[in-house]
């Protein structure tokens, strides 16, 4: 997945690198829509994880074999039921929620799976967005959600408040929330106000319904 | 001949000779036997670049190169064997050998039988995958491979790569396993039942003894690979080579080849009836039939992967109807069940089973990523 863009730390994309702070050493993680494989290719290089990924592009899946990660060429959208209950510490979703065909029932599927899940989203109530469509009157774009009306990916765009909304629909605890801007900072506003001022969420969900 | 940069070139089969005996999984044994294999590249220093190519239902060891200038055709798998290709010989020894079984090469039904002087004809044990990967690593040994680099294999080769990674954890690497299956479905077997009933009544079969009566039984092998083949390619596949296309451009109400998609069938019938033995056939589909690696462990495949360490990379095709994607996503399955380590690509593609053999780019970059790798890790 492309909308998170560039910047990076310790040669990882930023927002995977917080992903990554956030995943115990020598667990089992099942990243869903893997991109190019940098996330597991990091974790396993560095915290001994044993990892899966799911990606649906060709180029993607090439370039996730090339970098050594255990990449599987499968639809999000044909639902995951080949995987056990409780068959990973951690299931990840970097910013791909927004582009599958039935988020509610893919995060169902991840609290089945995983143990914990991590979930990252372009916050679609950002006051870039607000002002786009209120002020301007057009289809929000921005550096997280670049593409245009007629030829985004993003089907099930959300906000953080909405995101909340099912989280608490669904009994599921969230075991703690990040906001970044497109840069990947965080600042203290952001924590104030995350559903104006955060790009981009990230949560670590666990239970449910 | 073809050109010989991209090429191995000229290459020669060797031989094999086993003189203890072998045990088979049905009870019988082999006194002794042949094993005639392919070499191309060069083994390394330390004898860790060895890729062993395990061969499909029609194919043998002679698997890249040529075996003299006038060759028409280079080996089965020449697309995506040699210099620089997804199988760099640049980088890899690459062994191919025939099956046990085989015609044209291991010992098989056409061979004399050193027992009675005759041939083995329908004597000849029914062999197995299991078999085949017990007989295989014999030439391991002899080559002085402690352990392969990669198994690689399609089809029924396919299944061998994983017969090997159960039964040789420690002697393989790398997996790779091309649009294979767990085990034959019902449609399979019943495909194979009609080709071996086809040979079976053809009046030249003589009960698997046609070579003493010096006749073939031709109808009955054509008729098996026409049916074959048709499992081998897709419904679009076929529209777009024939369609409805006649060959004399008109209909003449008649029994006779008419539609361009007789002809080709016929054909390729007829030319494997030059190249192909019926007793061979039998065997061949019969391995295909009996091979189910969760036969063992009450059907759980999952649990039949448990001793295997090597690495695997699995590949189907969308446009495969005989091992669809759905039976390579099985045998996925199972391995991340068994929290083996596993890549899947589903390649795109159009001509149906036989995809296999060919160098679409998303299965050439696929596989030369992945083959990189391999490479990279015994240093070659």
């Amino acid at each position: 997945m492309n909308t998170l863009s560039t910047p990076t730390r310790d040669g990882l994309r930023a927002d995977l690198a917080l992903i990554s702070d956030w995943i115990a050493p020598g667990t089992r993680v099942l990243d869903l829509g893997c991109g190019n494989g940098a996330l597991l290719a990091h974790l396993e290089a560095t915290k001994n994880v044993r990892g899966y990924g799911l990606e649906i592009d060709p180029d993607n899946v090439i370039a996730s074999i090339a970098a050594g990660v255990n990449v599987l060429q499968l639809d999000l959208d044909a639902g995951l039921g080949q995987f056990e209950d409780d068959s990973f510490d951690y299931v990840v979703m970097s910013s791909a929620i927004q582009e599958v065909q039935q988020p509610h029932v893919l995060i169902d599927e991840m609290l089945r799976i995983g143990r914990d899940s991590i979930v990252t989203f372009p916050n679609f109530a950002h006051w870039r967005m607000r002002l786009s469509l209120s002020w301007y009157g057009v289809m929000p774009s921005s550096r997280a959600l670049p593409n245009r009306w007629y030829n985004t990916p993003n089907i099930h765009l959300c906000t953080v408040r909405d995101f909340e909304q099912l989280c608490a629909t669904k009994r599921v605890e969230i075991v703690r929330r990040h906001f970044v801007n497109h840069a990947h900072r965080a600042h203290a506003a952001m924590r104030l106000a995350p559903n104006l001022l955060g790009e981009i969420a990230l949560y670590q969900l666990r239970g449910g319904s | 001949m073809e050109a010989t940069a991209h090429s191995i070139g000229l290459v020669e089969p060797q031989t094999l000779h086993v003189d203890d005996p072998l045990d088979l999984d049905c009870g019988k044994q082999l006194s002794q036997f042949n094993l005639v294999y392919e070499t191309y590249g060069t083994l390394n220093a330390d004898r860790s670049n060895a890729v062993l190519i395990c061969h499909a239902l029609s194919g043998n060891h002679h698997a890249a190169g040529y075996h003299s200038e006038n060759d028409a055709k280079p080996g089965w798998w020449n697309k995506c064997i040699g210099p620089g290709k997804m199988i760099d010989t640049n980088r890899f020894f690459v062994v191919s050998s025939a099956n046990l079984g085989c015609y044209n090469g291991s010992t098989g039904p056409g061979s004399t039988n050193p027992e009675t002087g005759r041939h083995y004809g329908p004597d000849f044990p029914v062999v197995t995958v299991g078999d085949w990967v017990r007989s295989q690593n014999l030439l391991r040994a002899h080559l002085g491979i402690d352990r392969w680099a990669a198994v690689v294999g399609g089809s029924l080769g396919g299944m061998q790569v994983m017969q090997w990674s159960i039964d040789y954890p420690d002697r393989v690497a790398h997996a790779v396993v091309i649009a294979s299956a767990p085990k034959l479905s019902a449609q399979n077997i019943a495909f194979n039942e009609i080709a071996r009933q086809a040979i079976v009544t053809d009046p030249d079969f003589h009960e698997g003894r046609y070579y003493e009566k010096g006749v073939v039984p031709r109808r009955g092998l054509m008729l098996a690979r026409m049916l074959g083949h048709i499992t081998y390619l897709s419904d679009d596949a076929m529209r777009a080579k024939f369609g409805r296309d006649l060959r004399a451009g008109r209909i003449n109400y008649g029994f006779d080849v008419e539609f361009q998609v007789e002809s080709y069938l016929r054909y390729q019938g007829e030319s494997f009836v030059t190249r192909f033995d019926a007793n061979t056939y039998l065997l061949m589909t019969k391995a295909l039939d009996y091979f189910d690696p969760a036969y063992e462990t009450g059907g759980r495949l999952a649990e039949a992967f448990e001793p295997a360490t090597a690495r695997f990379l699995v590949i189907s095709f969308t446009s495969d109807w005989r091992f669809a994607p759905a039976r390579s996503r099985e045998i996925v399955d199972a391995l991340v069940d068994a929290g083996k380590q596993v890549a899947y690509a589903e390649v795109e593609s159009d001509l149906g089973h036989d995809d296999f053999l060919l160098t679409m780019p998303h299965y050439a970059n696929t596989m030369k990523a992945y083959m990189s790798r391999v490479a990279a890790e015994v240093g070659a």
